[in-house]
């Protein structure tokens, strides 16, 4: 049975399922409910639920101990950016220390937190920098763009043996949608294709999977028919979903919120044109932020960012239509 | 914590001696086998008593975590030579399967769940581990090495307050030799150039800290032994400054491939032209002087500790021999996709 409830609260759930079903979780972080009375703390106890100050790499290091030693911890970094404050915990320890002892030791923990706050957070708190962990094979990426997918993919966070970077989008925690109640796991590595189509495919992330199916839905007012892949998890990328869909439409539109050098984006686009070249009748174009550091002011922090009209130009571009001015 | 009886004395000795000669052994390989070795390596020499009297105290359960210098802890433990020189050489048959190297050890089944290559980084991942050892509640505990260049990093004073914080049972070894690579405390360290010894620091985060002669592997047991008490009983953490002096150079040269490696002498010659500081460390050399301490009190007839040394002899020429005679890795095992993802 599922039911509307918000996304963040859906993120909750499948937090507090997985603490029912496996006593080796624990949840800690700043401000990770400094009451007593918190109903995670009431459930499972200060053992496993606590509070740390604001020290990342002392967090992040300690969740790579826990899991060494046998737990799964779940780490509440609040904004993706205080990750860099202890970046080599999350990049050069946690997804390295299998592979260099051998394949003896695995790392099972969840680093959660949100990205792209672009509501005037400004230079330093709305970054979708999640693309750099792209070049750290053995750190997992999710970026759940749905209610259900923030339930089931943390539930394949906290199962998966690997570090895994939990990265929700502030902008969608409000965002109602159908979750299913109980036990419910979405797989790493399986895009989601939201929107089928036979025009033009569209690989979108995160917050920008929904701009993408706004934008389609324009679109199939002009006759375009777009279809809509949302990856779901960076790492592992479900390629073999975008190739195929791609080889159906002979066009390729991608989405994504990161800076378009070295992001998510350009990643997608050599997957494709590498292993998709043939099937392609367009280049392969991408919308994403611009190469800049997040700005204050709205006009010019909503210039910087993809949305609905610069998706939509852009695919009547790659369709041969009349450019529109992004 | 347990007495030392003179069968524990004698196995701590041996210890020492296979670590003692292990280095010596890694050392010489650049000399005897050039190019055997790639990349970095750093020794234990000088020591071995602090790594030897810490982990005398460990019981079933325990686990620890230490950094790139990390060749003696595994030894103690009971793991393989064969199998860590063979890692150290980039073989097959290595302890890691040549993955890690000197600096990446790590043997779980042992309680060693690995080391950081980074400065400072092992400690928060051992201050993790014991909140493990906190929520299994058997009484275990984690012992954390690092050298005390990491004292200054922010991983160090982030872990000692959380781990203060929440009573977590583990023992932070600080190895103090004295030298970050080349740069002597006094001139990185507040408390150093104030004349004060570095466990001063521990009072900062409401905990005990000790100064022990880390040359002294008896006075490192009942100190550590005693700190790992104390947090057995749920009291908390403790900070141990173990005062070594490490008996070679930080480690060996870096160069680029066809500049043979070595090891050049000491930092308090190479840099500072103070061979006297050298000689004097090496007059109190803790091995001898353990050897003498325990023939003295009649724990050990010299006979036997000759008997000794000629076992380790013998066991670290096959450790080199089984290292040499092991065959590389398939190159292509370097893309095993179940070592990258459990």
């Amino acid at each position: 049975m599922a039911r509307e409830i918000p996304y963040i609260a859906a993120v909750q759930e499948a937090i507090r399922l997985e603490m029912e079903r496996d006593d080796t979780v624990v949840f800690y972080g700043q401000d990770v409910a400094p009451s007593d009375e918190d109903p995670l703390v009431q459930a499972f106890g200060r053992n496993r639920v606590r509070v740390s100050p604001i020290s990342e790499t002392a967090e992040i290091g300690m969740a790579v101990g826990l899991a060494l030693s046998g737990y799964r911890p779940i780490v509440e970094l609040l904004m993706a950016e205080f990750m860099l404050v202890a970046m080599n915990q999350v990049v050069n320890e946690a997804p390295r220390l299998r592979y260099m002892s051998g394949g003896q030791v695995k790392v099972p923990a969840v680093f959660k937190a949100g990205y792209g706050f672009t509501a005037g957070w400004a230079g330093q708190h709305t970054g979708s920098i999640y693309g750099m962990f792209m070049g750290f094979p053995g750190l997992k990426i999710a970026l759940p763009a749905t209610p259900a997918d923030a339930k089931g993919l943390m539930a394949s966070a906290v199962r998966d043996d690997n570090p895994v970077c939990y990265l929700i989008n502030y902008l969608l925690v409000l965002e109602h949608g159908d979750v299913p109640e109980g036990e419910y796991v979405v797989p790493f590595g399986e895009a989601a294709i939201r929107r089928t189509g036979s025009d033009v495919t569209i690989v979108a992330t995160g917050w920008t999977v929904g701009r993408a199916l706004a934008a389609a839905e324009t679109l199939a007012g002009e006759g375009i028919q777009a279809e809509v892949i949302d990856p779901r998890t960076l790492n592992p990328l479900d390629t073999a979903t975008i190739l195929s869909s791609v080889e159906k439409t002979g066009r390729l539109v991608i989405v994504d919120q990161g800076t378009r050098h070295g992001g998510a984006s350009a990643v997608i686009a050599a997957e494709v044109a590498e292993h998709g070249f043939g099937t392609l009748k367009a280049p392969i174009a991408q919308v994403t932020a611009l190469d800049v550091t997040v700005p204050y002011s709205e006009p010019m922090e909503a210039y910087v960012l993809p949305n609905e009209e610069k998706i939509a130009g852009t695919v009547r571009q790659v369709l041969g239509e009349a450019p529109v001015a992004a | 914590m347990q007495e030392l009886d003179n069968d524990r004395l004698v196995w701590m000795f041996t210890q020492m001696l296979r670590i003692r000669e292990f280095e010596e052994r890694v050392k010489r390989t650049f000399e005897e086998h050039p190019g055997v070795i790639r990349g970095h390596t750093h020794l234990a020499d000088g020591a071995e008593a602090s790594i030897v009297g810490s982990l005398a105290t460990l019981q079933p359960g325990d686990q620890l975590l230490a950094t790139y210098r990390c060749h003696g802890y595994p030894i103690t433990l009971g793991t393989d030579t064969k199998a860590i020189m063979a890692e150290i050489y980039g073989r097959k048959d290595g302890l890691c399967g040549g993955y890690g190297g000197s600096m990446h050890l790590a043997d779980p089944g042992r309680g060693f769940l690995g080391t950081s290559g980074i400065v400072g980084q092992g400690i928060p991942q051992a201050t993790g581990a014991a909140w493990g050892a906190q929520l299994r509640n058997q009484g275990q505990i984690v012992l954390g090495f690092f050298g005390d260049g990491a004292s200054k990093q922010g991983a160090f004073h982030e872990s000692l307050n959380l781990a203060s914080l929440w009573k977590l049972p583990i023992v932070y070894v600080m190895e103090n030799n004295g030298y970050n690579v080349a740069t002597q405390s006094e001139q990185e360290d507040a408390n150093a150039a104030a004349g004060e010894p570095l466990s001063v620091k521990a009072k900062a985060y409401s905990m005990p800290g000790v100064t022990v002669d880390g040359g002294d592997p008896v006075a490192v047991y009942e100190a550590v032994g005693a700190a790992g008490d104390r947090a057995r009983a749920g009291d908390g953490p403790t900070l141990i400054e173990s005062k070594v002096y490490r008996l070679s150079a930080h480690g060996n040269i870096i160069a680029p491939p066809g500049v043979p490696l070595h090891y050049p002498e000491h930092e308090a010659i190479t840099v500072f032209g103070n061979r006297e500081e050298y000689e004097a460390a090496l007059r109190g050399d803790p091995v001898p002087r353990f050897r003498a301490r325990l023939i003295e009190q009649g724990a050990l007839e010299a006979g036997r500790a000759d008997e000794i040394a000629q076992e380790v002899h013998d066991e670290l020429d096959a450790a080199v021999q089984f290292a040499l005679d092991s065959p590389y890795p398939e190159p292509e095992a370097a893309a095993r996709v179940d070592y990258v993802y459990a």
